[in-house]
């Protein structure tokens, strides 16, 4: 054997493929990873400590920012949480747009993700492609509020906006069209042999694993366990739809990106069931009282996320201002298991693994 | 001695750097082509002058040399990967004219072989001089691949060497001008020969030394201006240099195909010599990266084996009394 | 925040709110408020998950200590949520038997999280079972000043950094945690931002 000496490489907190400013400090044997440290907190802004001086109403944009790929999903968990805790009944209008807007929202973050996971390993042109379609997604979302990114588009007790006219159609369309586009990312990606060797048992997360690190999305799905908050803990009008959990078996990187997927084709069919039943009149907003005063109690519920289970727990002692709100972030959950995932491998499959896990700094963070 | 033995250096120079300045162009086009983008547009008409005015940014940079870098090893590497790169071009014959060779080397191919692989010694010690792990990790992984696969690409070529009975370049064309085009009877070393060709370029799929998502920029990362520029000239000097002599060994030079002998024999070579260079552009848009790992496996345990079954065949068919006139 | 809190309390007092919101002209809420409203006034119907609660009480009280059990009831708005309030004395052996008994399989931690009633720091974890489907949700006090916990990360890895991060906002040393460094604040912050009385310390000022 050769004497060899190990290195501390620090990747981050900037770096092409740390998806913003995670740092792992990685000690390495030649290009073999002995020992990894993450270290977070680079884009903590305090988001639960601001809330608790704010309304509830004005939490909702500093929602936007917490996952900022997702922000409808965070917009809606925490009016979720506020209107469990007040049992505030949603108008069936703004329920269904609130679906329409979280599972496009679903297929833009699926979409970022696909791009930037290829591009981690090596691949520059379906970024591209995804952004296109990703583009599309924005634009109409920028019509419905008037924001591409951080969309401040929920109310507790309903939405702010009602979908302009032909907005419906245009996601209809929409939705027809990126099933098909799907199928053309299948055909680009999914084939290549080189993007098989570098995925197929990778990276491989067990189920014992997935549980104990309390990982959700398709983090825990591509193992086969079947987890998903849509279905178990149903929300919203999610019951209405009809469509299927894509699950993995093997837990491998090529599972995880068969899973999100297919979990994009099923959110443009929930997107199509929800146009298609979308209530004719009706009002977006229910009946809330002007000052929001959330009765004295304790509330967690959860939402799936692009990124898994996005929790929100509440503790109200009655005044129109939470005394505690915390966010169960999903990526905060699911990079913890990179430190497992990742010793004994070497740089190349450390873009990977990270890269798959799908995390977005700003959760993380919190 | 002629005069143009040492003018004509100096204009190869200028069309070096042209070809690279729009080889770089056209890469980008090409590649925003396939990625629905437009690529450059805005200097120039339709960009053309993007690359002019990229390699002017460079040449007037500041020269930084980080104060813990290796200082004359790390002026030394882009020398070092450089050189060798132009000196390469000296042996290949573009046309059957003789003004446009500049030196008829009994063992071209060799000088070729054993002067290219000078460069991995330019990568290595800028990675090296760098004192950057980035860089470190990008020059050790470029040594390991290039060293690997100069051995399929030294053994896929022999095929050719056999059939031609000679090291010479421009005997290599004539041999298949008379018969044909190495392509066809050498097909198995052609493929070996362009994959490892595409290696030793450290281009997509094979582009580990600076792999961008990993390793930032591989062996320069530290470098800047006119030492960056160095290095960049040296990869697409290289694409020239590989695109002439794939062209020469394998598809017949300047030889006209289909007898439209109409069209000027250098104008036959430019157009095999772009198909080759579009190919390099067009596998950058679509292939992912391979591993490390993967990629020494596919070396030792692919290419290599099959790089000396081709010599074992050439040598058999060589021996076949129809088929012999090809081999 | 607590300024505010003064201000209010002489001019509405806790029970008349509800009146004067009643009282009125603005609509009330059709069920919603209904529902919410009448906990002040007289008992909720009882849940359908109260023998749940009921039965973990029990074997928490059988099998651990009489005492570890300090109440036990159904969060009803957040969709009968069985709650068990926990000594911490005994909380690491509840933790035990609830994700270890096969009959209770505690498997996944859906959410940990700290809060501080300004009397006391408190954590809740919420737990779910995936062969059964079912949630559970335990709190544990602790002194704010001696503010320590067992940790949890040897039975949930989940745990690991959650503890850290409720160790760097809230100040709860959590014994026999493996890495117990603050996880996003630098080394050496002071305080701890999530307690009520933080008060960020300024040098530059």
């Amino acid at each position: 054997m050769l004497r060899t000496e190990e290195m501390v490489l620090n990747l981050g907190p900037q770096h092409p493929s740390m998806h913003g400013v995670l740092r792992l400090v990685v000690k390495i044997d030649g290009e073999i990873i002995r020992e990894i440290e993450p270290v977070v907190g680079y884009l903590h802004r305090g988001t639960e400590k601001l809330a608790e001086d704010l309304n509830y109403t004005q939490i909702i944009p500093y929602t936007d920012r917490l996952d900022y790929l997702s922000s409808m999903t965070n917009n809606y968990v925490v009016c979720h949480a506020t209107e469990t805790l007040m049992g505030l009944e949603i108008p069936e209008k703004a329920e269904y747009l609130r679906v329409i807007v979280m599972e496009m929202n679903r297929v833009a973050s699926h979409l970022l993700w696909l791009g930037t996971f290829l591009l981690d390993v090596g691949a520059l042109t379906p970024f591209l492609y995804c952004f296109r379609d990703r583009e599309q997604i924005l634009s109409m979302f920028n019509e419905l509020c008037g924001a591409r990114l951080t969309y401040n588009y929920m109310r507790v007790g309903g939405v702010k906006w009602d979908a302009p006219a032909g907005w419906l159609d245009k996601v209809k369309n929409f939705a027809d069209y990126m099933i098909n586009e799907i199928q053309n990312y299948h055909e680009l990606i999914s084939g290549n042999e080189i993007f098989l060797q570098r995925t197929k048992g990778i990276g491989v997360i067990t189920k014992e694993m997935a549980l104990s690190y309390s990982l959700s999305g398709a983090n825990i799905r591509c193992t086969g366990i079947d987890w998903d908050l849509r279905k178990k803990q149903p929300y919203s009008v999610y019951d209405r739809f009809d469509f299927k959990v894509p699950l993995g078996k093997t837990g491998d990187l090529l599972d995880k990106y068969h899973c999100r997927m297919d979990e994009m084709v099923e959110a443009m069919k929930i997107v199509k069931q929800a146009v298609e039943g979308f209530p004719e009149g009706g009002a977006t907003m229910g009946k809330v009282p002007r000052v929001l005063r959330v009765p004295e109690g304790e509330v967690y519920v959860g939402v799936e996320s692009p990124r898994g289970e996005l929790g929100c727990h509440i503790v109200s002692k009655g005044k129109d201002k939470p005394w505690r709100i915390k966010f169960r972030r999903p990526s905060f959950y699911n990079l913890q298991v990179a430190k497992e995932l990742l010793v004994g491998q070497n740089i190349a499959n450390l873009v990977a693994i990270l890269g798959s896990i799908d995390i977005v700094l700003g959760e993380v963070d919190g | 001695m002629d005069w143009y033995i040492f003018v004509y250096p100096v204009i190869l120079l200028a069309i070096v750097l042209v070809f690279v300045m729009y080889a770089i162009y056209f890469e980008r086009k090409v590649i925003g082509w396939i990625q629905l983008r437009k690529g450059p547009t805005e200097t120039g008409p339709k960009g053309l002058f993007q690359s002019a005015a990229d390699v002017f940014k460079l040449l007037i940079k500041e020269d930084i040399i980080p104060s813990k870098a290796d200082r004359p090893l790390f002026k030394l590497a882009p020398i070092l990967a450089y050189v060798p790169a132009f000196s390469v071009l000296a042996v290949i014959p573009f046309t059957d004219a003789p003004y446009l060779k500049f030196s008829n080397v009994a063992v071209g191919l060799m000088y070729y072989l054993a002067l290219s692989s000078i460069t991995v010694m330019g990568v290595l010690l800028g990675g090296w001089a760098s004192n950057n792990k980035y860089s470190l990790l990008g020059g050790m992984r470029a040594g390991a691949q290039m060293i690997s696969y100069e051995i399929p690409l030294v053994l896929s070529v022999v095929g050719v060497v056999m059939s031609a009975g000679s090291l010479n370049l421009t005997e290599i064309v004539e041999t298949q001008i008379a018969g044909a085009w190495n392509v066809f009877p050498q097909f198995l070393g052609f493929v070996v020969f362009i994959i490892a060709a595409i290696a030793e370029l450290n281009r997509t799929p094979f582009d580990l030394p600076e792999a961008e998502s990993e390793l930032v920029a591989g062996y320069h990362t530290e470098y800047t201006g006119f030492r960056f520029a160095f290095f960049m000239l040296a990869e697409y000097t290289y694409v020239f240099a590989m695109a002439s002599l794939i062209t020469i060994l394998f598809f017949g030079g300047w030889d006209a195909p289909f007898g439209l002998t109409f069209i000027p024999p250098l104008v036959w070579f430019i157009l095999k010599f772009c198909c080759f260079v579009f190919l390099l552009f067009w596998l950058r848009a679509t292939f992912p990266r391979l591993r490390g790992d993967q990629l020494m496996e596919f070396a030792w345990k692919g290419l290599l084996p099959l790089a000396i079954i081709n010599i074992f065949v050439s040598a058999l068919l060589k021996e076949v009394p129809f088929l012999s006139q090809y081999f | 925040m607590s300024e505010e809190k003064e201000a209010k309390k002489p001019a509405a007092p806790k029970t008349p709110r509800a009146a004067q919101a009643a009282g009125r002209a603005r609509p009330v809420p059709p069920r919603g408020r209904a529902a919410g409203k009448p906990k002040e006034e007289k008992p909720l119907p009882p849940s359908p998950k109260q023998p749940v609660v009921d039965g973990y009480a029990k074997l928490i009280r059988e099998k651990i200590s009489p005492e570890a059990v300090e109440s036990a009831f159904i969060n009803q708005p957040n969709d009968h949520l069985p709650t068990l309030v926990i000594k911490k004395e005994f909380w690491i052996q509840v933790a035990e038997l609830f994700k270890n008994q096969s009959d209770l399989a505690f498997d996944y931690m859906q959410n940990y999280s700290g809060v501080d009633y300004e009397t006391h720091l408190e954590v809740v974890v919420q737990l779910y079972s995936m062969a059964r489907g079912e949630r559970v949700c335990f709190k544990i006090k602790t002194d704010r000043e001696v503010a320590k916990l067992p940790t949890l990360s040897n039975l949930w890895s989940a745990a690991d950094w959650n503890e850290r991060e409720i160790y760097d906002l809230l100040g709860i040393d959590f014994e026999g945690h493996p890495d117990m460094r603050r996880m996003f604040l630098p080394e050496d912050w002071v305080g701890h931002p999530l307690r009520k009385d933080y008060v960020p310390l300024d040098e530059g000022v």
